[in-house]
């Protein structure tokens, strides 16, 4: 491969400009190269100014979720050699932008934090372990892996036109709590997650799913918190087909 | 502008695994709280421990706490304080199932019990055999042990300052009095005021070019330690890890040899027999590192080259898949590499501190030798030297540290903050902090902090790596010296007071530069070899002389050591083989 690519990067500067505006820079880039050492050395090299998040640099940590390309992906784990130049890196969609590439993820945390994603034990705690056999794990297991990166909302067509939908991620842990044999809460989960802009919300369009770095079946998780809620009577059922 | 400024009883510094540890403490015994953090909590780098965390529960063997301890002290060649592994190994049980409480997800047994696996320098009746010790959940045991204490704080309405950049330390005479922080989202300058202040700051890997730490390991809580008259332990401590992804670093964890994998060099060779014919691949990491370095030396690297190989090939799919998926999945992405069919090139990576800022067992940082304590201020997580980990740090025992640490930090400060009134701060004392910045920004000089910090990096790999000499690490040092008098001529170009992320790097420089310049006058100091300081002109344990911890001081520019007593209860040093 070449050893420079071009990258076209969306920068933002809130105190100067109304709308984001797309700078070219010339990256010179190895074999092994992701997306992340291409911003990296733009910013150590070329324009210190660039703002961008990043920490673990191994698709850990959920840091960079951007859109790379048109697709929305995690920039330490595509690599350059992979891309058809010129490499087009905008802010992750239907967040506001604070700069450049840092997105305002509040929203994103809220709507997480709706589901009440943590265990609810409930009073009888055992000296030892629970104990879970293998199976139950299984149950939930796909939920924990996630990384709360924001990809998947930012590639919902549902979130990215405009209705209100509390977004696959939230689905996702509330999918892991509702399910985990130790936990005692799930039907307040469910109740949440009934309301219009819950689950229901979801018209399995499988963006989410097709995006999820940690390849997490988001798709068919929601649609598992759809049956339940149907099962449950939470809400009618033919709402929750698909 | 005065700084905004906020009250809390306790605030904490870093919201990693030992931070939100001792947060949740908080929260439960109801003293109000705040924890700050650069990153959002969850993009900590306790998230990217694979392998586990280790805790003699007997699930699938028979095990002991004294064992544990045992297997501490000797992978720690014997300068870990013993009275605090034993702490640390009698409580593991106890905070395992504690996380296990909380949601961890676990692998279990068949009937349900957490699962466990061996790890290196982890056995059964003091060095026999290997153990399964590691309760781990696949290879993501960091991600669930953070996202679980996370979950748990929000619960427990412990409040959260994300992306908030603390710079300095305030005292009221010889009391933490609280904190100064930079809000990364405005550029505001904030003052926190509190009774007690923690440090949980984490690591800094960064300090190394190739290295398993993420880019926010950068040291920040040590380096303010230091700069307020606090000394840094053990601060020539620094472990690689002998599998790093070749030339990336990346880490593939030790679980992948505690599932079977094996270390072979060109001609196939499993060469840890030679060097511990016992354990074998799962030595201690200082060991195995040696060996692999000496194994690429001497030309025996796969096809000549600096790497060796990790051979998964043997191992079941089933494992590959359930066991080790991500560690598997990064060497597919990464290096192209099917674990599954090829051997995955590894080499030693800068991964782990074992020195830090010196607190006691319930967290108190102490600026002395004599045990003294620093009122309000903690410390916990791997920013700390407890000292547990010695020479050398065991795999899955640094998770344990910052839980069972982090835990009774929190309980102290509990304490502390109930029993203590509010202290002072001097009007302005937020303004030496504010001028430093206030001058790396205007200072618009030549250097750019990437040129300068890889040149600092290139500087440790070549003179402070697994084998040092009098020579490299002295070079190391005066290179490093160099690039600190030079380190007010760093350009911060950026002008912007939103997401100034030049200016945070800069920031994060200066501190490294501190740390780095400790770690290479440390191992310029320390005329032995001891666990992962292995000096190649003093290759033997010199225990007559050298049986005791260093403390680095920073007085006037330059840098001050003193010696501490290593505390021996139950096991006398003895050779350590394996
Ligand atoms: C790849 C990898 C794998 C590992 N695997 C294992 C394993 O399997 N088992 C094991 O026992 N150990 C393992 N370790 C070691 C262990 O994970 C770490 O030592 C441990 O997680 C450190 O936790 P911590 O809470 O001290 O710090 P961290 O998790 O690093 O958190 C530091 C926190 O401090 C904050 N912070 C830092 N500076 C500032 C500042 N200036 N202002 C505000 N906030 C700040 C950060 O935002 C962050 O929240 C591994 C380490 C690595 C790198
Ligand atoms: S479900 Fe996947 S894409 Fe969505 S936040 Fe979690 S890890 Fe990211
Ligand atoms: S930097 Fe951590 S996920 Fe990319």
């Amino acid at each position: 491969m070449a050893d420079t690519v071009e990258f076209r990067v969306m920068r933002f500067d809130p105190a100067a400009d109304a709308e984001p505006r797309e700078v070219s820079y010339e990256v010179r880039a190895g074999e092994r190269d992701r997306v992340l050492d291409g911003l990296n050395y733009i910013k150590w090299h070329l324009d210190g100014t660039l703002a961008y998040r990043r920490s673990c640099a191994h698709g850990v940590c959920g840091s960079d979720a951007v859109v790379i390309n048109g697709t929305v992906g995690l920039a330490c784990k595509k690599l350059i050699r992979d891309l058809e130049p010129p490499i087009v890196v905008g802010a992750l969609a239907t967040f506001p932008v604070i700069k450049d590439l840092v997105v305002d993820l509040e929203p994103f945390f809220a709507a997480v934090r709706r589901v009440r994603p943590w265990l609810e034990a409930g009073e009888a705690i055992p000296e030892r372990e629970f104990l879970q056999p293998p199976a139950e794990l299984e149950a939930f297991m796909d939920g924990t892996k996630c990384i709360l990166c924001a990809s998947c909302v930012a590639a919902c067509p549902v979130v990215r036109r405009g209705t209100p939908y509390i977004g696959p991620a939230a689905v996702v842990q509330g999918h892991r709590f509702i399910n985990d044999s130790r936990d005692v809460d799930g039907e307040t989960r469910l109740r949440l997650l009934a309301a219009p802009d819950g689950a229901n919300a979801c018209e399995n369009f499988f963006e989410c799913t097709r995006v999820c770095p940690r390849g997490i079946l988001v798709t068919r998780r929601i649609n598992e918190i759809k049956s339940m809620l149907a099962a449950g009577g939470y809400v009618k059922g033919e709402d929750a087909d698909g | 502008m005065a700084p905004k400024e906020h009250r809390y009883d306790a605030v904490i510094v870093g919201a990693g695994g030992a931070g939100l540890f001792a947060a949740l403490e908080l929260g439960r015994a109801g003293v109000k709280a705040a924890v700050i953090s650069k990153l959002y909590p969850v993009r900590s780098h306790t998230g990217a421990a694979q392998g586990g965390i280790c805790a003699a529960l007997g699930n699938r063997e028979p095990d002991e706490p004294l064992w544990h301890m045992f297997d501490t002290v000797k992978g720690g060649d014997y300068l870990a304080d013993q009275d605090a592994v034993e702490i640390m190994c009698d409580e593991a049980p106890g905070v395992v199932f504690d996380l296990e409480h909380m949601g961890v997800p676990f692998n279990r047994t068949d009937d349900g019990k957490i699962d466990q696996r061996p790890f290196g320098g982890h056995t059964r009746n003091f060095g026999v055999a290997p153990v399964r010790r590691a309760c781990y959940a696949a290879d993501r045991t960091g991600a669930m042990v953070l996202h679980t204490l996370y979950q748990q704080c929000l619960k427990a309405g412990v409040e959260f300052f994300d992306e908030v950049f603390v710079t300095g330390l305030l005292f009221d005479g010889e009391r933490a009095a609280g904190v100064v922080a930079l809000g990364q989202r405005g550029g505001d300058f904030l003052v926190f005021r509190a009774k007690a202040v923690a440090l949980a700051t984490g690591g800094w890997g960064r300090i190394f070019r190739v290295t398993s730490n993420a880019h926010a390991s950068t040291g920040d809580g040590a380096a303010l330690a230091l700069r307020a008259g606090l000394p840094l332990q053990d601060m020539e401590f620094y472990q690689f890890h002998p599998t790093g992804l070749h030339g990336i670093g990346i880490l593939v964890s030790e679980a992948a040899r505690g599932e079977g994998g094996i270390l072979r060099n060109d001609g196939g060779e499993r060469f840890m027999e030679k060097y511990a014919p016992r354990l074998l691949d799962l030595a201690p990491r200082d060991m195995v590192s040696r060996a692999v370095y000496q194994e690429i030396k001497a030309g025996r690297g796969l096809g000549g080259a600096d790497y060796v190989g990790l051979d998964l090939t043997h191992l079941d799919a089933e494992v590959l898949d359930k066991k080790i998926p991500e560690i598997t999945d990064f060497a597919r992405v990464y290096l192209g590499v099917e674990p599954k069919e090829e051997m995955i090139p590894v080499a030693p990576t800068a991964h782990y501190a074992m020195g830090g800022v010196p607190p006691t067992v319930n967290g108190e940082v102490t600026p002395d030798e004599r045990g003294t304590v620093a009122p309000g201020l903690y410390a916990a997580g791997e920013v700390a030297c407890v000292s547990v980990h010695g020479a050398n740090r065991l795999g899955t025992n640094s998770l344990l540290d910052i839980l069972v640490f982090g835990r009774r930090t929190g309980r102290a400060m509990a304490a502390f903050a109930q029993e203590n009134g509010r202290p002072e701060i001097a009007p302005g004392a937020a303004e030496p902090t504010r001028e430093a910045i206030g001058r790396l920004r205007r200072q618009g000089g030549g250097e750019s902090a990437a040129a300068v910090r890889d040149e600092m990096q290139a500087a440790m790999d070549e003179g402070v790596s697994v084998f040092r000499t009098a020579e490299s690490t002295a070079r190391a040092a005066a290179k490093v010296e160099e690039l600190l008098a030079g380190y007010e001529r760093v350009r911060v170009s950026d002008e912007s007071s939103t997401f100034n992320t030049e200016l945070t790097e800069a920031l994060e420089l200066g501190n490294l530069l501190a740390l780095a310049r400790v770690t290479a006058e440390a191992a310029a100091r320390r005329t032995e070899s001891r666990g992962a300081h292995s000096r190649e002109d003093y290759p033997e344990r010199d225990d007559g002389r050298w049986l005791n911890h260093s403390l680095c001081y920073y007085k006037e520019g330059r840098l001050e050591f003193k010696s501490k007593t290593v505390t021996v209860t139950r096991f006398e040093p003895k050779p350590r083989v394996y």
